[in-house]
């Protein structure tokens, strides 16, 4: 078939001049490695010393763009989690709740400025045992780690203020469980409104991503932080468990997988540990028909492929009204089409590498799952992958039921299912169609349409006419099964004092 | 919501209001500037850019001789000197002439000698530039002797007042009377965005000037500040991509004024890249219309061949 | 022939659940006897509600939830006060309860009236208060309008102690539904002898049905059903039983139910907030 495209512009003439324009393919432009050095081997960061675990065990940590070992790691086990979590102690008996409020804040105040001198450093290695792009580590997670610290600095001389008319106290030993796709902005969610609050610190970063949280120990070093106020232990589950399980430990702040975040729910059952959960999501993201059409789909390709959808308030549903789904569908193809797949420290690449192999599978399992449920499945065919290394092409299914796997289950990656709706009552009761409830979107030009939708979507953080904005003085967390407590704010505070009235 | 217009020959138009998220729009504008354009990316962008260039001159000071200089920038926008430093160099591409000059319709014999055979086009902003503040029949009378003077390329300016004041039919059949006017030559209409005061009205304003007949839409004349910026060029490109969806058509755009340096080009040119795609990376479908950028992309691609500044002097003035 | 005497054989208050703005017995027809310490007979039979029961009362707790939290905060605030108002108006009928029921003396029962009296009256204030104090507008660092509100979690199950404590109990049951959310709560043992007049003072004072439901029963059978429901969004444990806690927390985790362990002091606004979500919006402020 031949089709017959008019030009105009100036080509059009007496219609026989052809286009001919120009193919752009952006020269690599590297971010260079030299910055960081990454020691071969990482110790335990217990009571302010590089402890070897117990057990005498590593692992690998695993550069997920060329799957070459970065460093080992210590794996940390019940007596090594045990000493942790007594350094912590002791540091809080002996030093840190000894401390004034305006001297907490000033030690977080000087470690939030360190992380912007270190920032490129920091970038850099995010980049490297993550595999998220570096425009991103560069532009969004390290400016936030910094913004975080530099929030909850302020906080920790006004917390009376946080808590008008009820009395507050920090809590103690704070164990802190954090994810591999965000490793140190979710350590700084952690770890700034703990010791603004006057607690200490056991953080276990993911096994996957410890390297940078590891970098942090240099820059509390730098600070004067007091030994054992914050102390590392690497290792998975197991590690994990032992955390929550030490009697010592009087809050648990996990961000994670549902899954798991139920079996730390069960584990600390009785116990009156103090417990915040930031889990999974199948976050809806509505674009009605009066959106700004344009504008809504960068804020879909965010939405989804922001962090190669390794994200846990990720818009993996999107629900667009019937009459202009067709239109958006193509807007949104043709946008996909022009993401940048590859080398995570190219500063042109949109979507980096999936974080791990093991990961990679379960999110081509999904996506054969979409197939053989019958969405309509497309991927941007112009986009090449490199040879080596866990990467993905971004995709999306069309005419997905509600029923189906893809609207349901949480596929944490660049994995679109797209449905539509016809009215907002039917919108809002197919975005709540969900156990989980962490966020959602909304997209409409019409203002009372907005806080209408905003209010009944049962979603901890709506996004609405944008998408996934974060912000240190924004409560992030979620309804339901997203789990609960806030991070972020002054609602983040709460988690990490007890209130009496 | 639809704006209603009917067409020259009565036929009623729907213009379909498409709302614009401002902050969206900036933000998505502001991505091309993180783009990270080197080697030999960067060098084909910059000639590129050159090849898309109106040198432009509307002042009342103009005289034959000042267009006459513009012209010989046209043809040749490197010095020899320039050129000298750079043939040594292996792969070295010669620099080309630039898309177009830009004159009132008094001038437009002036250009088309200076520029006969050799390609570059011969644009006027016809339409009682600047102030307009005659009869449609005069202006229209403007455009068709810049034509029979031997322009080709029109630029007109819409009826702003006649817009913000809901006129849309006023708008449409101005613009509609003009590109009638001008015959075979190509009509590049301009917003003046700067004046519009919101995006929703430049998209507006993008699509009425489209309906109308428009070949390329334009930012501004340069007489107004803010002029090209890029959410607006950014939404003229939205404009453009949602027409070509419908019907095919590939309509022209051109960001004027406020494009000072090569490192701006680039951004714009990423943004058209990945707005609207390869076909529309020619000056058949975009130019720039900037006059002091052309040194800066010299000097750039100076840089790029050389790794090193050239001096000044190195580069002719106009 | 005229009419007989009048005896003085006292007609017994017949004691059944309250589910749905009705008074059913329980549907396994179960009961139990509430007897005041030291006295030889019954004050009353006592529905023991089953797990049918409590599924009824969710059932009626889930559909009037939506409603019950679209309604303004103001009005709200007025019904609780009217719940108070009624509880008030029924004094004679409570001091009966309390102390032939419950065996408290006249003092006792006053006192307890008005805390329970006191504790509405506090929630009735609450509804459109707390959100302006934990709500906020958020400077986020970019042009985007940002603000918290805290919204009703949804249906929330309250697990009471035996001992019967009308003030701790209003207050529990008002802090929650001022929030908007509903209630399905479990008064157990003789705490059960509060089910009926509860929930007369309440289906008279415009409360809609299904927002406040409430069973007598055993504890030990209902709580870990509590726990289980998954249509259950919030559950205040309020028993002073470690190892049942641990059970009932256990369970709750199937759907991250949120839980309450301590009693806290009766009339503070951390009461309300137990059983509130919160929920951020952003929107992009630009022309």
């Amino acid at each position: 078939m031949t089709k017959t495209i008019a030009k105009t512009g100036l080509a059009a003439g007496n219609g026989a001049k052809a286009v001919a324009g120009l193919v752009v393919d952006y020269a690599p432009s590297i971010e260079s490695d030299k910055i960081v050095t990454i020691p071969p081997r990482h110790q335990l960061y217990i009571g302010g010393q590089w402890l070897k675990p117990v057990e005498g065990r590593y692992f690998d940590s695993i550069n997920p763009a060329t799957l070459q070992v970065l460093s080992k790691v210590a794996e940390a086990t019940a007596p090594d989690v045990d000493a942790a979590v007594r350094a912590a102690k002791r540091a809080y008996d002996r030093t840190w709740s000894k401390l004034s409020g305006r001297e907490r804040g000033r030690y977080l105040f000087r470690i939030a400025r360190l992380i912007q001198e270190r920032a490129r450093e920091l970038a850099v290695l995010e980049t490297l045992d993550n595999g998220k792009p570096i425009r991103e580590t560069r532009d969004v997670d390290i400016p936030l780690v910094a913004a975080h610290f530099f929030y909850y600095a302020g906080w920790a001389d006004k917390l009376g203020y946080a808590v008008p008319g009820a009395k507050f106290a920090p809590l103690g030993v704070a164990g802190q469980i954090i994810p591999w796709n965000f490793p140190l902005l979710m350590a700084a969610w952690k770890i700034a409104p703990a010791l603004a609050c006057g607690n200490t610190v056991v953080l276990k970063p993911a096994e996957q991503t410890p390297l940078a949280a590891l970098k942090l120990v240099e820059i509390f070093e730098a600070a004067g932080l007091p030994e054992g106020v914050v102390n590392i232990v690497t290792g998975a589950g197991a590690t994990g468990a032992a955390l929550t399980a030490h009697p010592l430990v009087r809050k648990i702040a996990f961000t994670g997988s549902t899954d798991v975040g139920k079996i730390i729910a069960r584990s600390v059952a009785g116990s009156g540990k103090k417990l915040t959960l930031e889990l999974g999501g199948k976050s809806a993201h509505l674009i009605f028909a009066d959106a700004a059409l344009d504008q809504a789909v960068e804020g879909v390709v965010s939405g989804i492929f922001f962090n190669q959808g390794h994200v846990c308030c990720a818009g993996s549903r999107l629900l667009v009204e019937e009459s202009v789904a067709a239109r958006v569908l193509d807007k949104l193809k043709a946008r996909m089409r022009k993401l940048r797949v590859g080398n995570p420290l190219d500063k042109n690449t949109d979507i980096g590498a999936i974080n791990s192999s093991a990961e990679l599978d379960k999110i081509r399992r999904l996506i054969e799952t979409g197939k053989r449920e019958g969405g309509r499945y497309f991927e941007p065919e112009n986009i090449t992958l490199p040879n080596t290394g866990n990467f993905l092409r971004p995709c999306l299914f069309s005419d997905v039921a509600q029923a189906d796997t893809l609207c349901r289950v949480e596929v944490f990656g660049p994995v679109l299912a797209v449905s539509t709706f016809r009215t907002p009552a039917e919108a809002i009761a197919k975005a709540n169609d969900t156990p989980y409830g962490l966020a959602a979107g909304i997209w409409s030009e019409k203002g009372s349409k907005v806080h209408a939708v905003a209010a009944q979507l049962k979603a901890g953080v709506v996004w609405a006419n944008t998408y996934h904005k974060f912000d240190p003085a924004s409560p992030f967390g979620g309804y339901g099964e997203s789990g609960y407590g806030r991070e972020g704010g002054r609602h983040g505070l709460l988690p990490y004092l007890e209130v009496q009235p | 919501m639809i704006v209603p217009v009917r067409d020259r020959d009565g036929a009623s138009r729907a213009i379909a209001l498409v709302p614009v998220d401002a902050v969206g729009a900036e933000e998505r504008a502001a991505f091309f500037a993180r783009r990270s354009i080197k080697a030999r990316s960067k060098l084909d962008l910059l000639y590129l850019a050159i090849r898309m260039m109106d040198l432009t001159t509307l002042e009342g000071a103009d005289t034959e001789a000042r267009v006459r200089q513009m012209c010989h920038k046209a043809l040749r926008p490197a010095a020899p000197a320039l050129t000298q430093a750079l043939e040594k160099i292996e792969g070295f591409r010669p620099i080309p002439p630039v898309a177009a000059v830009c004159v009132y319709p008094l001038l437009v014999p002036v250009a088309v000698k200076a520029l006969a055979g050799s390609g570059v086009h011969v644009a006027s902003v016809a339409t009682s530039f600047p102030a307009g503040q005659v009869s449609l029949k005069l202006r229209l009378l403007d455009v068709r002797e810049a034509v029979d003077n031997g322009a080709d390329e029109i630029d007109m300016v819409i009826n702003r007042g006649a817009f913000l004041a809901g006129e849309y039919q006023q708008v449409f059949d101005e613009i509609a009377a003009v590109r009638e006017a001008c015959g075979s030559a190509h009509l590049k209409v301009i917003l003046e965005t700067g004046e519009l005061g919101t995006l929703d009205n430049v998209r507006l304003a993008s699509d009425l000037a489209i309906a109308a007949g428009a070949h390329f839409i334009k930012t501004s004349t340069g007489k107004i500040q803010p002029a090209a910026t890029p959410p607006v060029t950014l939404v003229m490109l939205q404009a453009i991509a949602d027409h070509h969806a419908r019907t095919g058509e590939h309509i022209g755009m051109k960001p004027a004024g406020g494009i000072r340096n090569a490192k701006q080009a680039i951004q714009y040119l990423c943004m058209l890249y990945e707005t609207l795609g390869p076909d529309w990376m020619s000056p058949d479908l975009y130019r720039f219309g900037a006059s002091a950028l052309l040194n800066d992309v010299l000097r750039q691609i100076f840089r790029q061949y050389t790794g090193r500044y050239y001096y000044d002097k190195g580069y002719s003035l106009d | 022939m005229s009419p007989p005497l009048p005896t003085s054989l006292p007609v017994p208050k017949t004691h059944k659940l309250y589910i749905g703005g009705e008074f059913p017995r329980s549907e396994s027809g179960r009961s139990y006897a509430l007897t005041r310490p030291g006295a030889k007979r019954a004050y009353a039979q006592l529905c023991l509600a089953s797990r049918k029961d409590l599924r009824a009362a969710v059932d009626a707790a889930r559909a009037a939830q939506a409603g019950w939290a679209a309604r303004s905060a103001y009005n709200r605030g007025q019904i609780l006060y009217r719940m108070a108002e009624m509880i008030e108006g029924r004094a004679d009928s409570w001091q009966t309860l309390l102390r032939s029921g419950l065996g408290h003396s006249a003092a006792q029962a006053a006192r307890a009236l008005a805390a329970t009296v006191d504790a509405l009256v506090y929630y009735a204030g609450a509804s459109d208060k707390y959100p302006q104090i934990i709500g906020a507008v958020n400077p986020v660092a970019g042009p985007h309008h940002n603000f918290t509100t805290p919204e009703a979690l949804g249906v929330v199950g309250l697990v009471f102690d035996d001992g019967p404590d009308p003030a701790a109990s209003a207050a529990r049951i008002a802090a929650a539904i001022a929030a908007g959310n509903t209630v399905v709560a479990l008064l157990p043992g003789p705490a059960g002898g509060l089910v009926a007049e509860f929930g007369e003072a309440f289906a008279t004072a415009d409360l809609p049905a299904g927002v406040v439901n409430l069973l007598s029963g055993d504890a030990a059978e209902l709580a870990p059903q509590f726990a289980s429901h998954m249509e259950i969004q919030g559950l205040a444990f309020l028993r002073d039983e470690p190892a049942r806690r641990i059970e009932v927390e256990r369970a709750a985790a199937d759907n991250m139910k949120r839980c309450v362990a301590s009693h806290g002091p009766l009339l503070a606004l951390e009461r309300v907030l137990d059983f509130v979500e919160y929920k951020t919006v952003w929107h992009p402020i630009g022309t």
